[in-house]
């Protein structure tokens, strides 16, 4: 099935068999991954920028290394620093880095829509590497391919997530995925950090951990974004753990062979027992992080054909 | 003086609740007669007769809340282009907002609009001043001198004054003065940083959003401070089926209320915004589509007294912006009519009741002869044919500014002529 995409903004654009096309290349490049020779040269001759107006250790290192490894010329920024500084507008500093042709923008910004906004603007391909708390595909398209690879499927799981919904661009992205591959999905957390209107997502909601946590295959923690926190979500971090904390007492709820996940960074001792989190066993935290470069190779890799695509259409000759 | 007679027109009158054939004559900038039909015996010589052909008079539309970005931000708006885009809109007294830079909050600013005004707009503007100095909530601007200089009613636009301390002595002393406050009901805690109003399409979205259950609390707190201090009150906009309960109850307890809407949150609602479309951006945000419905029906019976344009010009820099940071509200002076006749065209409202919320009411809260079709008062009337398509293109906006959420759409009404005080201001080209 052919990939009809000019950006990646968001899942929501995005149909089963696009998600598919994205996994199957993706594990590709997971295996290739673990092979001798990293390289190929699908990127061979685009550019490809990292545009981060926010700080982001792993997803930065993440969509730079998928460049390099497809043969991308490959810059990041670290927007924070810069012209926005001098009070120079998003659209501005995107049209100039656009003059510059890029081929690929990476994208990650504080503000929902924000790359949205300046996909309109552009004449490359923009991968969404987080907007506010809109979406973060990427992220969801790795969990899902975790998934895949743990379970066998991708469909018909019984699937928590954990923690501080409403604040996570995360928890958006992988409850649209997760729906659209016919999961049922269940929500934890303090009604506190639950978005509103919640019920009409189509999920089931849990603000006892226990309970919500009862015979599923999945379980997903996200991080407590303490600094996006306005003060007074919640009462303290240890009633918060203690509550909600993932630790092997609540984990025996789920599935026995339940995987554990998280996006990271992780707050040990808030939302996970550290332990738990290295239990080689349960937890595919690590291979999360290795899905990611995984997936960013393949969604790059798509989009770039499109591009070519696009400049050179069928049956005319460059 | 010119006369002016107006033949076969669809007579829309508010006061009476008619739609019916008839002719109007205007002469010496008043309604000298209104005749159930045609009755061109009797004209003065040189009397200019203009043919409705069927097509519809209604007293000129009273815009409460208008904002004219002088002093300030003059290539926003100006008073010259307000006026135009006024005329153009069927708008024939626009009362403006004080929110300008500086603040209209001195006898002195005052005075400077009010001449810029006269100069430069062709139609009545009636300044309106802040209710607290730089409309920051602190300390009572001079109501008294303010209102000899000619402001029509004291308002602090969005900005809600915390404390109820100040709100309440600015509304006691306003009393004493017989002046209308207009205010902004919203609970400033619950609204802060607030982009889009919460439920199901502000959380998929991830906007910062505010629960529609703020404009009640606001609503609540005004109408608490009116009982103590019995003021003149209007809620600049009411746009949530939860304010509704008070509002009524307040008006059934005999307390001097009124409310407003816009004319945005009757024509569009919250998934508009859909693509984080900044031109659909206003404050209040857009509402759900049941709000709206229930906000059309208080327009009906009359709860909600008047309809606004809440026109807003922002210039292109200030919308293309993230949703969060761009700034709100909408230019509306010319798509006003066009788009309350979508509520006549969808069956919602008739003509005598959208214009009792568009001229009649606001007149007669800012103690206004207009608005009606009665001998006697001014002529200040709006010519236009209810039916005749066109679709919006902003570009030919007569505002500087051009965000409009209503650019490309398909709408009905064309303003044919516009009067005021029996002199025609504007002509459909």
């Amino acid at each position: 099935m052919p990939f009809a995409h000019d950006h990646l903004l968001g899942i929501e654009h995005l149909s089963p068999g696009d998600i598919t096309t994205l996994l199957d290349l993706a594990g590709q490049y997971a295996d290739m991954g673990r092979g001798g020779a990293k390289h190929s040269d699908a990127l061979a001759g685009l550019t490809q920028i990292n545009m981060f107006f926010e700080t982001s250790t792993r997803t930065q290192a993440s969509f730079e290394l998928a460049g390099k490894r497809l043969g991308a010329d490959v810059m990041s920024m670290s927007m924070q620093a810069s012209s926005i500084k001098k009070g120079e507008t998003l659209i501005d500093t995107t049209m100039t880095l656009n003059a510059m042709h890029p081929d690929l923008l990476v994208v990650r910004h504080p503000h929902s829509g924000a790359v949205d906004l300046l996909a309109q603007k552009v004449n490359c391909a923009v991968i969404n590497a987080g907007d506010g708390r809109h979406e973060h595909p990427t992220q969801a398209l790795l969990d899902a391919l975790t998934i895949r690879r743990a379970k066998g499927r991708l469909h018909r799981l019984n699937i928590a997530i954990c923690g501080d919904i409403a604040h996570s661009r995360v928890a958006r992205s992988n409850i649209i995925l997760l729906g659209k591959m016919e999961n049922r999905i269940r929500l934890i957390g303090p009604p506190t950090l639950m978005p509103a209107g919640i019920g009409e997502f189509g999920v089931e909601v849990y603000e006892n951990m226990q309970e919500g946590l009862k015979g599923v295959d999945v379980v997903m923690m996200l991080r407590l974004q303490r600094e996006r926190m306005d003060g007074g979500f919640i009462p303290s971090e240890r009633e918060y753990y203690h509550r909600y904390g993932l630790d092997a007492e609540k984990l025996a709820y789920a599935a026995p062979d339940a995987i554990v996940m998280h996006p990271g960074p992780m707050n040990r001792g808030v939302e996970i027992d550290g332990e738990l989190a290295d239990d080689i066993n349960r937890s595919v935290i690590r291979e999360q992080v290795e899905m990611g470069v995984a997936v960013r190779m393949a969604a790059m890799d798509l989009l770039a054909r499109r591009l070519r695509e696009r400049q050179s259409p069928p049956g005319v000759m460059v | 003086m010119t006369h002016i007679h107006i033949t076969n027109a669809r007579l829309i009158d508010p006061e009476n609740g008619t739609d019916t054939l008839g002719s109007l004559t205007m002469a010496d900038g008043v309604i000298q007669a209104v005749h159930p039909e045609d009755s061109p015996q009797g004209l003065e010589t040189g009397t200019q007769v203009i043919d409705a052909r069927g097509k519809c008079l209604a007293p000129g539309i009273v815009d409460i809340g208008v904002k004219v970005c002088e002093p300030g931000e003059r290539h926003k708006e100006s008073y010259r282009s307000a006026g135009l885009a006024a005329a153009a809109g069927g708008v024939t007294t626009m009362a403006t907002r004080p929110d300008t830079l500086p603040a209209i909050d001195t006898p002195e600013v005052l005075e400077f609009t009010r001449r810029r005004a006269n100069e430069a707009a062709p139609v009545h503007v009636l300044p309106m001043a802040a209710l607290t100095k730089g409309r920051a909530g602190r300390e009572m601007t001079e109501i008294g001198f303010l209102m000899d200089a000619g402001a029509i009613a004291f308002t602090d636009c969005d900005h809600v004054i915390q404390s109820t301390k100040v709100f309440s002595r600015a509304l006691t002393y306003a009393r004493a003065m017989g002046a209308l406050v207009i205010a902004h009901p919203q609970d400033p805690g619950l609204s802060e940083g607030a982009a889009a109003t919460s439920g199901k399409f502000a959380s998929l979205y991830g906007l910062p959003a505010v629960s529609p259950m703020a404009e009640r609390m606001g609503l609540d707190r005004d109408i608490a401070l009116l009982e103590m201090t019995g003021a003149r009150y209007h809620a600049d906009q009411i746009t949530t089926a939860r304010a509704l309960p008070a509002l009524e109850r307040a008006k059934a307890n005999g307390l001097d209320i009124t409310a407003g809407t816009s004319i945005h949150h009757l024509t569009l609602n919250e998934l508009d915004v859909a693509g984080y479309r900044t031109f659909f951006k206003v404050k209040p945000p857009l509402r759900s589509e049941d709000d709206r419905q229930a906000i059309i029906e208080a327009v009906r019976t009359g709860l909600i007294d008047i309809i606004s344009s809440m026109h807003t010009p922002q210039d292109e820099e200030s919308k293309r912006l993230p949703f969060e940071q761009a700034a709100s509200g909408a230019v509306a002076l010319e798509t006003l009519l066009p788009a309350a006749l979508r509520l006549y065209h969808a069956g919602a409202l008739d003509l005598p009741t959208l214009f009792r919320a568009m001229s009649l009411n606001p007149a007669k809260r800012l103690g206004l002869p207009s608005g009606r079709l009665s001998v006697g008062t001014p002529a200040d009337l709006v010519l236009f044919d209810a039916d005749a398509p066109f679709i919006l293109d902003r570009a030919k906006l007569l505002s500087k500014s051009k965000n409009t959420p209503f650019d490309g759409a398909r709408m009905q009404g064309k303003v044919l002529a516009t009067f005021v005080d029996g002199h025609i201001v504007y002509e459909a080209p």
